[in-house]
């Protein structure tokens, strides 16, 4: 259901990537933003609160609210500006 | 890296691109900084996507920000993109960090057009994945062609409710309902200063009628109560509003099933450079908030230091364009690249279009005003600064206990302490701290800080070994 988010369907092949997420490989596809492939696989939790452990995702999308801190290659990155690489390592919820 | 220019210019949107290119086109030696990888804004993005998204009908926004790229590019200015700002000095002295690392940079005038961020007033739920800004689901839908939801709702106030709604219809969703702030009549009062931009008030018209013509539910003059989760589906409670503006009681809200929920109340002029810098301020609601008092040739209270879009006042993208054009000729006028006669002839007509094309902007603005009771709605137990989970009775219980200001509210509390730095909750605490201050000038606004964004530091330092630490001479004894 979540891959319907995508408004193109014309997909091109060479564009298809493995990432890692969590331990996990996931599929995605380079030029997205982190958040957006991981929104497209139904991963909307990036994070959680430092006081409530609440948890947060993708909210401004514009590199202001920092709700979408991820790790990303061992670096804290925010999934909304970082666009997706091949064989790309990303930490949701636990900052190291 | 330390090199000098004439001309700094803080933010590539439209304004900043336009006062760049009109300030080069007269020979003046121009540097632009972004923290995006390319120019355009948030209101001409450029798509990032895969290739298979290239095939895809372009959006006529899409076309502008391309001109403008390309002006861009094949002109003088030097542009240096994906760099965060993170320390403006006085003088000008500018310090980013990017895809190179440390960079620093002297400037003798400095222009800001920094943009917008977006308000959105807390509700219960608001924090929850799924829940984003309308601004989010616009670049969403055009950066990124991904819907933010197959069903989302979509609420708050303005016209960028009615963009993304038609938006998500476009892109092969349906929203599950539209919810507005304002009532018909709002906008049809504001009609008038439309017809000033007749292509605006058609590109409206035609997001209204592909709502209407899927027959999305729109509740006018209503707001959301609250959002929670149920199994996959958030399931969002809209309440409507009463004549004075206050909510209706309890047993008259309607629950709506969703996979998201869009939601904004407005842009505030991103004010923290000139707030930095100690530029003069004023306070002006219709506006957007908080903006920096400039002249009628784009300068601020700062000898040098040069504002121009949406960060001067919320007026929309063609203004700032116009607005960043007569800021470029001025610098250019000033140091000397244009006679007196030319610049007064080329800033006459500016303002002159200026003052149409801003009119209708305005009057979105003014759309775009939350009703200021939905302050007092909020919960207590409500987060209202969500980088350190500060609720809104914490942020009550300070002013109860004396706090007389918003700086104390934040060294008491944390609320606005956190990475975002006050960006998201900064307007609505200034909006509960209002009503027991005596208003929101005797209020004000947070003091601005370094570093300007969050900022790891190592990319600050960069890679170094133990060895590469220099050893000082040991003093005397």
């Amino acid at each position: 259901m979540w891959m319907n988010l995508r408004m193109h369907r014309g997909l091109v092949e060479e564009d298809e990537v493995v990432i890692d997420v969590d331990g996990h490989t996931v599929s995605a596809r380079r030029g997205d933003s982190v958040a957006v492939a991981l929104l497209t696989v139904g991963i909307s939790t990036l994070r959680h609160s430092p006081r409530l452990g609440a948890p947060r995702g993708i909210f401004c999308f514009m590199g202001s609210c920092q709700e979408c801190l991820v790790v990303i290659n061992g670096k804290r990155r925010l999934a909304c500006e970082v666009l997706i690489e091949a064989g790309m390592s990303v930490r949701t919820t636990e900052l190291p | 890296m330390n090199s000098r220019v004439e001309l700094a210019v803080l933010g590539a949107g439209p304004a900043g691109v336009a006062a760049a290119l009109a300030a080069s086109e007269c020979n003046v030696n121009v540097l632009i900084l972004d923290r995006s990888a390319s120019a355009g804004g948030q209101v001409y993005r450029r798509p990032t996507g895969p290739l298979g998204m290239q095939q895809l009908e372009k959006w006529p926004d899409e076309v502008k920000g391309e001109r403008l790229r390309e002006q861009l590019r094949s002109s003088a200015v030097s542009c240096r993109f994906g760099r965060a700002v993170w320390s403006v000095e006085r003088g000008f002295r500018i310090d980013a960090v990017g895809p190179e690392g440390v960079e620093t940079w002297e400037a003798e005038r400095l222009l800001v057009a920094s943009g917008t961020t977006e308000r959105v007033i807390p509700f219960p739920g608001w924090t929850l994945p799924g829940v984003m800004g309308l601004a989010a689901a616009t670049a969403l839908l055009k950066s990124q062609r991904v819907l933010p939801g197959q069903r989302p709702v979509v609420a708050g106030s303005g016209p960028l409710l009615w963009a993304v709604a038609s938006g998500i219809i476009a892109g092969g969703g349906m929203p599950a309902a539209v919810i507005d702030l304002a009532d018909t009549r709002r906008w049809v009062s504001s009609l008038p200063a439309l017809f000033s931009r007749p292509t605006d008030l058609l590109k409206g018209l035609g997001w209204m009628h592909s709502i209407r013509r899927k027959q999305v539910p729109v509740i006018s003059s209503a707001a959301v109560r609250k959002v929670w989760r149920e199994g996959t589906s958030l399931v969002v409670e809209v309440v409507e509003r009463n004549r004075d503006g206050t909510l209706r009681g309890d047993g008259q809200e309607r629950r709506l099933s969703a996979d998201a929920l869009c939601i904004g109340h407005g842009l505030l002029p991103a004010t923290e450079v000139t707030r930095l810098l100690g530029a003069d301020h004023v306070f002006d609601a219709q506006a957007g908030g908080w903006k920096p008092v400039i002249d009628d040739q784009q300068r601020t209270s700062i000898p040098g230091l040069f504002a121009a879009g949406d960060c001067t006042g919320i007026t929309g993208a063609e203004a700032a364009q116009l607005e960043g054009r007569l800021a470029g000729l001025t610098v250019a006028h000033e140091t000397g690249r244009i006679t007196d006669k030319l610049y007064r002839m080329k800033a006459q007509s500016l303002r002159r279009h200026t003052l149409r094309v801003s009119r209708a902007g305005a009057s979105m603005a003014a759309l775009m005003m939350p009703a200021e009771s939905l302050i007092d709605d909020i919960p207590g137990d409500t987060v209202v600064c969500r980088c350190e989970d500060v609720t809104c009775a914490e942020v009550q219980a300070a002013l109860a206990a004396g706090a007389m200001g918003l700086n104390q509210i934040k060294s008491w509390t944390r609320c606005g302490m956190g990475p975002c730095q006050g960006r998201v909750c900064g307007d609505t605490v200034a909006a509960i701290a209002s009503r027991h201050l005596g208003g929101r000038t005797a209020v004000g606004a947070w003091s601005s800080r370094v570093p300007l964004v969050p900022l790891p530091m190592g990319d600050l330092v960069g890679a170094f070994a133990y060895h590469d630490i220099a050893i000082p001479k040991a003093a005397p004894l």
